[in-house]
């Protein structure tokens, strides 16, 4: 059982994260933060391995990875 | 659950402000957890210079001195003097450390100064519009070079690692690159190494990093890491172009 956290107001919506998922379940969200950026969102948390290579990638430190 | 990544305390809580899916960001993030690794974030006094690298005051939370254009070393090297115990270490672009402050990168090497720099080539001026810089490879096309760069009258890409590799007070040099999560971790291995060298006072470090700028490159973050694959990494030479025995025993 693993888990991510976007930090919505760190997520500027590069989309780095998502080439980098190996499971293909981060996508861009509907909802925007204060920046205007419509964030990353987990589409199926119960996919998630928690290899943190979006964290890794992610170059506004936006992510959180639980395991 | 277990939290098995997160914001390191290198770091403050202030959002970065580069353009979305600048490696700048990635960079900071490794140099602030290694800050953290090493104990060392009370006793570090980072210098930022002139460009995008500038804004680094504002997101580590070491101590920060802002030098003017390409000075961050000198800056850095009379802090390290004046204060022989405290951790220094610039962050500088290739805009900064390959063009007006290339003579500070050659002698703080040749002098051995007991710093570390770091620093980021993106092959372009960033902040100021996407210019041609002294690191912009042959052909690329930037705003100042419209029909790409022409090696006839504007010479040839600086590699400024090999340069500095060639002095002896240089004791580690690296070339690394974070397009990748593999390169990533090397990344930040070698800017850990970096530190360690400092701390034992071995001589001057330096680590240049390669990084995107999908704003003025025109392409998407996704595709700027593809570009550095296919265009940066055969012009610049990669990985650890000089260890000493000394370091290699650390």
């Amino acid at each position: 059982m693993a888990k991510v956290n976007v930090l919505s107001e760190y997520c500027k919506s590069c989309g780095l994260c998502i080439a980098a998922c190996p499971k293909k379940i981060l996508a861009v969200g509907d909802k925007s933060n204060k920046k205007g950026y419509f964030t990353i969102i987990c589409e199926d948390q119960e996919k998630c391995i928690g290899c943190a290579l979006c964290a890794t990638v992610c170059p506004d430190v936006a992510i959180e990875v639980y395991k | 659950m277990e939290k098995i990544f997160g914001r390191s305390k290198g770091l403050t809580d202030v959002p970065f402000s580069f353009c979305p899916g600048c490696t700048h960001g990635t960079i900071m993030r490794l140099i602030a957890e290694v800050l953290e690794e090493l104990e060392i974030i009370d006793n570090t006094i980072g210098v930022s210079p002139v460009g995008c690298a500038g804004f680094s005051q504002d997101f580590f939370s070491c101590d920060f001195v802002g030098a003017a254009h390409g000075r961050a070393q000198a800056v850095g090297i009379g802090i390290k003097r004046a204060l022989p115990d405290r951790m220094i270490f610039t962050y500088q672009g290739d805009g900064d450390i390959a063009a007006i402050g290339t003579q500070h990168a050659i002698h703080a090497a040749a002098r051995g100064e007991k710093i570390t720099s770091i620093m980021v080539n993106n092959a372009i001026f960033g902040m100021t519009g996407g210019q041609m810089a002294p690191t912009t490879l042959e052909g690329m096309k930037t705003t100042t070079s419209p029909y790409g760069r022409d090696i006839e009258t504007t010479g040839f890409p600086i590699d400024l690692p090999r340069l500095v590799a060639n002095l002896p007070g240089a004791v580690y040099v690296a070339a690394v690159s974070v397009d990748s999560p593999k390169n990533i971790n090397q990344a930040k291995k070698a800017i850990k190494k970096a530190f360690q060298v400092q701390m034992a006072g071995l001589g001057f470090a330096f680590v240049s990093v390669l990084s995107t700028c999908p704003t003025n490159w025109g392409i998407s973050p996704v595709d700027s890491l593809q570009w550095l694959r296919e265009n940066m990494m055969p012009v610049y030479q990669m990985g650890e172009l000089k260890v000493t025995e000394e370091v290699k025993s650390l």
